[in-house]
């Protein structure tokens, strides 16, 4: 389970957010939501301690990741996956070594087991063919689906998903979507899926987590979230409507 | 930023990069590539830098000192010396600021700003260890040993412009150049090289992992990695000049 107390973020003079506070339940996809710029991402690397607040605490399985030592602190967000925004993938090793990377370095596996853990990850976002490419050569969505491979290969507890479906087009993000699901379902993976698509937030997510007017101004199920009543809330869901 | 905070910025990181190099594991593979992308390849811009320098002084000594008072092999003296002691350490080191420090800045600035150094950290590595380390030990091995080169092709180049402009004898240019030599000369090559490795590739991998802004940040962090470097080799120089001489 992961905790977010009162968490209070600025750069510089820019308050990000403030008073923010959240539980994530084991198994629960929660979807962060909010206006480009409004912080969501910040608040996503402050769940691992990529970020540290002004104010405030993260609890992960009861533990305040600020305040673990160096190793701990590491220990800990290895029970993460993260899928960053631009996927994030070693652009000087090809997608093979950048899906066995983590396993090389934290595992002592041979190099069979390597080789057939990757396959397997590939498999499991549908890209079989594509382990020998250098990653300058795969497209939007296959990076984004690498890289989901890179972040799921060390069976983490929580998986973070940093905007999965921007810059893609409607097929591929809800392939993308899919696979969240699916990691989901079959790996009984928590969830934290950082988005503006609206889509998305519908098709793979149990609750939803809205930031605005720099503060957490609304979270509670997706089913609630139509009829809220927020002012706020309900634009931004009819906005996104409006684009479909 | 003002002087003061980049400078504690920098202290920071370098502290970091001592705590954690005993996590040899971490970055045993990248430092044996480094050491490769630092020495083994900058091998050739180093012989033409060397070459050149040694061939240059050879030619404008023999002119500035054509008299009937001099003997020719104080030029062989001059060329060998200055290049022992210091034009093989500081010019070698000028062009590595270029070669090695903007790739340095350039690579890790590009994974900061394309979040690499972030899938590092989320996995659980230490960033500082994986990136830093291997770069800043490997630059001060190679750098070294590449004074070797730039010592051995300056002095070479100097002894060839000697022979083929026909104004230093082979013989006269080698007495001039054991004539003034001494063991203390290259160890103060080599304690030069050790200290502008470490400055060339520290401040290059300060630049570059904190860089900020995407394309344009990187930009700026190459470029002052550079010219940083240069400035604080520079004055190294003259702080181990006056400490050392």
């Amino acid at each position: 389970m992961i905790e977010i107390k009162n968490l209070t973020k600025s750069f510089g003079d820019l308050l990000v957010w403030e008073d923010v506070s959240l539980t994530i339940e084991d198994g629960e996809t929660l979807a962060i939501i909010g206006r480009s710029g409004c912080g969501k991402s910040v608040l996503l690397k402050h769940i691992n301690a990529l970020l540290y607040p002004d104010e405030g605490s993260v609890l992960i399985d009861g533990a305040n990741i600020y305040e673990q030592d160096y190793v701990t602190q590491r220990i800990l967000r290895q029970k993460f996956g993260i899928l960053f925004q631009g996927s994030a993938l070693f652009d000087s090793i090809n997608t093979f070594e950048n899906i066995a990377f983590p396993l090389r370095y934290f595992t002592s596996m041979a190099e069979s087991e390597i080789k057939d853990t990757v396959m397997n990850a590939l498999e499991q976002v549908n890209l079989e063919n594509v382990h020998d490419k250098e990653t300058a050569e795969l497209s939007g969505g296959m990076r984004k689906r690498v890289g989901l491979a890179r972040a799921i290969i060390l069976e983490p507890e929580y998986i973070m998903y940093d905007e999965p479906t921007s810059g893609l087009d409607p097929q591929t993000s809800d392939e993308i979507n899919k696979l969240i699901i699916n990691m989901a379902d079959s790996l009984g993976i928590t969830s934290i899926v950082v988005t503006h698509d609206m889509h998305s937030v519908l098709d793979v997510a149990d609750k939803v987590a809205f930031l605005d007017d720099q503060k957490l101004s609304w979270h509670g199920t997706v089913e609630n979230m139509r009829k809220s009543g927020h002012e706020a809330l309900s634009r931004f869901v009819k906005a996104s409507e409006y684009q479909i | 930023m003002n002087a003061f905070q980049e400078i504690g910025k920098y202290s920071s990181l370098l502290y970091q990069a001592l705590r954690s190099s005993t996590e040899i594991k971490t970055y045993r593979k990248s430092f044996f590539q480094e050491m490769v992308k630092i020495g083994y390849d900058s091998v050739p811009i180093i012989m033409l830098t060397g070459f050149f320098t040694g061939s240059v002084m050879t030619i404008q000594s023999s002119y500035q000192l054509d008299s009937a008072f001099i003997p020719l092999s104080t030029i062989g003296a001059i060329v060998s010396e200055s290049i022992l002691i210091e034009l093989a350490a500081v010019i070698s080191s000028l062009v590595l600021a270029g070669k090695v420090g903007a790739r340095i800045a350039t690579e890790l600035g590009t994974m900061r700003v394309t979040e690499q150094v972030d899938a590092l950290e989320s996995m659980g590595f230490n960033s500082v260890s994986f990136l830093v380390v291997p770069r800043v030990l490997a630059g001060i091995l190679m750098f070294p040993v590449l004074y070797i080169v730039a010592c051995v092709f300056g002095v070479g180049g100097g002894l060839l412009a000697g022979i083929f402009t026909g104004t230093v004898p082979v013989a006269d240019f080698l007495m001039g150049a054991r004539m003034y030599f001494t063991p203390w000369t290259l160890i103060f090559g080599f304690v030069k090289m050790f200290v502008f490795g470490f400055i060339i590739t520290s401040i290059s991998s300060y630049k570059g992992y904190f860089a900020t802004g995407g394309a344009e940040g990187v930009g700026t962090s190459t470029t002052e990695a550079t010219v940083l470097s240069c400035m604080i080799v520079l004055l190294a120089d003259f702080v181990l000049a006056a400490l050392l001489l």
